[in-house]
């Protein structure tokens, strides 16, 4: 057993809001929660850490009443309860901060928070009270310094807004357990900081928070105490203060786990990727790419930090072939690819790992194999006189998934029935391996969005080692760690245009989410304003 | 220049505009229904089909009874059972919405062509059976123009543009119309609020039974006192469209009707007006000026209007994250 199970739990009861004893939960083929006790006290910030598949979506889920557990009983300060549905844990003051926000977007923020729970006039029984609907959630927003629009449509507001309703709606239910399941995910370093100061507050006015993240650094940050949970069963709970990242991380994985890459000193080489003053639009027309110009040269990651939809996007997508470019060049090896279809481009050598693996990382409908040939299969040996040749194609897929550490070995698999850790890594192993043609240069999207820490490790090991074989890399992520890891040179980027290039040693991560929200940096504004 | 005077001589004319609030009322009643159904995320284009069992229905039910009233009410009841199967295939099997609404129509008129022999003893249209009696405002006959609009008009059009009303506070003002928008936008976000994302969708799906069978009754009893085969004629479809440029709202819907009605009420008074002389094949032609406004104006509208987002999206709980 992990460290930290000795702990004492003796007889978990009056103190704590929170008993989830022996619950068990079986899903088709998979044992989510294997006899898992999960203990609160009431008025602490309790983190519940694992890697994805660990079951802690599965255990929240059913102390929150979407899921029945199979077997296991819970308390809820001290009263055993049943719940058969959200509403009956609504009912006993428990209240959940979605991953994925549950919010109506045409409807305003009052409207988003009354649902479900609205009040009536006191005549017209029936007939929302919207003014009263609208002064509650003024005052709950007031007391816990959660600063919202309550007229504004949710459609209309920041991320970050977004969560803070979240947050009211749980408020307005009468929560005092509140469940924040990965909320710091989609945040800016300083909305993350905001957001700790609310969960303070909250702490303070006497709630208990459960508290689900894969960020050992904030666990260390905010909390009192830890559950950590694997393979669907707990594997460690102890204190914070006894604790640190590292133990956490080996708990969590059950081996000793890089937290930091290891990277040589970068030599690059010759210039691959130039791109010069490109703007692009979006969907709707706008401007998302303002007069960006920027270089990646052999041996070296460069990466593009920024707060999500800033027009990272639309960059990448400009740069692959899969938008129009406005304005600008985009030169690779010194070769114009402007507006080259995706298919010359990446004959060319500049390979895409994009950010939405299932949209355009694969067709979740075909086999490994085939996905691991997709964009090389009219090349030789896959293809030959315009027909697929099967043995050539499997063999190739067999040696990548034994290369790449693909799990399971399986090539007949359907791409859709893999974990995104092992679609992620087919997705980097077909586009950096350098048959049958090399890969020179790849622009790589979110490669570890929602993987875990072991398969973040990989992609993160694969990635510095490619580089050091010479391979370019232009990496978009909104994992500013990520970034910091990983990175040569950094590129902040804000609305679509560069706020500025920074070197990951010679900077504060502070610093740089200072500029992902729109601060220039001091020199770079000065060269700036004499550019114009 | 005989077009032009043609078509001001028709807009000078009340018969037009009564013309337009008839044309338009069994739209308002069945666009009302679209909305119904879709706000909560159901697609429904079966409104067409339950039109057309209500109209066979409520004149079935007069014949019967000899009221007329008793029909209506027959044929909503009716159209509410019928509508029911829509709503069971798509909300408790996530079936193909647009396939079980086909379905319907389908069914419906097979059931109204099949039963026109045993009950009225021939095919293709019934004799007058009877209808709804007209509501005559005697103090506003004596107004000119006025007057020959809104003197003497069928109950159907007062109710049309009360049922608009209704459904706008219903839905605007009130807990359930606040949770159906939700339930048909963000299912999930409902049913973490503990909202029955089931029960929501079932009302909106039968609320929209109701309001097509209104429609189809008035087609009938409401206007001719008799029933015709396939008498409802596309507008099931019309009435989509005018959902959609409506923007999926109870008053948006009542304004894009109101647009078709008008289309309608030209094509009757153009192809009865003496002013232009256009021989006897060619006027059909003008029956398409309905459908030639909905492709314009839904070509023109239909990209600027904003669905419900899980419209037609089946709901499922996931099973595993």
């Amino acid at each position: 057993m992990a460290p930290g199970t000795a702990e004492s739990e003796a007889a978990p009861g009056k103190d704590h809001a929170i008993v989830m004893k022996a619950i068990t939960k079986q899903f088709p083929g998979v044992l989510a929660n294997d006899h898992v006790d999960f203990f609160v006290k009431r008025g602490e910030i309790h983190a519940l850490v694992g890697e994805n598949g660990a079951g802690k979506s599965t255990l929240v889920n059913q102390l929150y009443g979407f899921h029945l557990p199979d077997d296991g009983k819970i308390f809820i300060n001290g009263e055993e309860v049943f719940f058969r549905s959200p509403k009956d844990a609504i009912r006993k003051n428990i209240g959940m901060v979605h991953q994925h926000f549950m919010l109506v977007d045409n409807q305003t923020v009052t409207e988003n928070v009354i649902l479900g729970s609205e009040i009536n006039l006191p005549v017209l029984k029936g007939f929302l009270d919207r003014k009263k609907a609208r002064n509650t959630l003024v005052s709950l927003s007031k007391q816990y310094g959660l600063v919202v629009n309550p007229d504004a449509f949710i459609e209309d507001i920041p991320v970050g807004m977004q969560q803070r309703v979240e947050i009211i709606k749980t408020l307005y239910r009468g929560a005092d357990i509140l469940i924040f399941d990965e909320p710091t995910a989609v945040l800016t370093p300083q909305e993350t900081e905001e957001l700790f100061k609310v969960m303070r507050l909250l702490k303070e006015g006497g709630k208990t928070i459960v508290f689900i993240t894969h960020k050992l650094n904030e666990v260390m940050a905010i909390t009192d105490r830890v559950t950590v949970m694997r393979l669907g069963k707990v594997t460690g709970r102890v204190d914070t203060k006894d604790t640190n990242p590292r133990q956490l991380a080996n708990m969590m994985v059950g081996r000793e786990v890089l937290l930091r890459v290891e990277k040589k000193e970068h030599e690059p080489g010759d210039l691959l990727l130039e791109v010069n003053k490109l703007s692009v639009h979006d969907n709707r027309g706008l401007q998302a790419v303002k007069d960006v110009s920027l270089s990646v040269k052999e041996g070296e990651i460069v990466g593009i930090a920024g707060v999500a939809g800033n027009g990272q996007s639309e960059l990448v997508e400009a740069i692959t072939g899969l938008r129009k470019v406005g304005s600008g060049k985009i030169r690779m090896s010194g070769v114009d690819i402007t507006d080259l279809s995706t298919w010359e481009i990446r004959e060319i050598g500049l390979n895409h790992v994009p950010e939405d693996r299932l949209k355009r990382g694969l067709i979740t409908k075909y086999p490994v194999y085939f996905n691991s040939i997709l964009g090389k299969h009219k090349d030789e040996p896959f293809s030959k006189d315009g027909f697929l040749m099967l043995k050539n194609i499997r063999d190739y897929a067999k040696d990548l998934v034994e290369r790449y550490d693909v799990r399971p070995r399986n090539i007949n698999q359907l791409g859709g029935n893999l974990s995104g850790g092992n679609q992620q890594k087919l997705i980097v192993a077909r586009e950096l391996d350098d048959k049958p043609r090399p890969s020179r240069c790849v622009v790589v999207a979110q490669p570890t969005r929602g993987l875990d820490i072991g398969a973040i490790e990989f992609i993160h090991k694969t990635l510095i080692s490619m580089r050091d074989q010479g391979i370019g890399i232009l990496l978009v992520s909104m994992e500013l760690d990520e970034i910091f890891s990983l990175s040569d040179r950094i590129i902040v980027i804000y609305e679509g245009e560069i706020m500025g290039e920074v070197k990951p040693d010679e900077i504060t991560k502070e610093e740089v989410g200072l500029m992902m929200a729109g601060q220039r940096k001091a020199e770079e504004a000065v060269k700036w304003s004499d550019e114009r | 220049m005989n077009w032009l005077e043609a078509i001001l001589a028709i807009l000078v004319n009340p018969i037009f505009y009564q013309l337009t609030l008839l044309a338009a009322t069994p739209l308002i009643f069945a666009s009302l229904g679209g909305v119904f159904s879709e706000i909560t995320g159901v697609v429904n284009i079966a409104l067409e089909g339950i039109m057309l069992m209500a109209a066979f229905n409520s004149v079935v039910f007069t014949y019967l009874t000899g009221n007329a009233w008793f029909g209506v009410l027959m044929a909503v009841i009716i159209g509410v059972g019928f509508t029911w199967f829509h709503a069971w295939a798509s909300i408790r099997w996530a079936a193909n919405q647009i396939v079980s609404a086909a379905a319907l129509i389908i069914i419906a008129q097979g059931v109204t062509g099949f039963l026109m022999i045993p009950i009225f003893g021939h095919p293709g249209q019934t004799d007058f059976i009877g209808r709804v009696s007209p509501v005559r405002l005697e103090f506003i006959r004596e107004v000119p123009f006025v007057g020959r609009i809104f003197g003497s008009l069928s109950p159907f059009v007062y109710m049309a543009f009360i049922a608009v009303a209704v459904t706008w506070i219903l839905l605007y003002r009130t807990p359930l119309g606040l949770r159906m928008r939700a339930v048909g936008e963000n299912p999930e976000a409902a049913d973490t609020l503990g909202i029955s994302v089931r029960k929501i969708r079932y009302f909106g799906v039968l609320m929209s039974g109701a309001m097509a069978s209104l429609a189809g009754a008035f087609l009938s009893t409401g206007e001719l006192g008799r029933f015709i085969e396939m008498m409802t004629h596309g507008r099931g479809f019309i009435a989509l469209a005018a959902m959609i440029i409506g923007n999926w709202n109870p008053v948006g819907a009542l304004g894009a009707s109101l647009l078709f009605g008008a289309s309608e009420a030209m094509n009757l008074q153009l192809q009865s007006s003496t002013i232009i002389t256009v021989s006897a094949n060619v006027k059909p032609l003008f029956n398409v000026i309905p459908f030639i406004v909905t492709l314009v104006v839904v070509g023109g509208f239909v990209g600027k209007t904003r669905p419900p987002a899980a419209s037609g999206v089946p709901y499922e709980k996931e099973s595993k994250n």
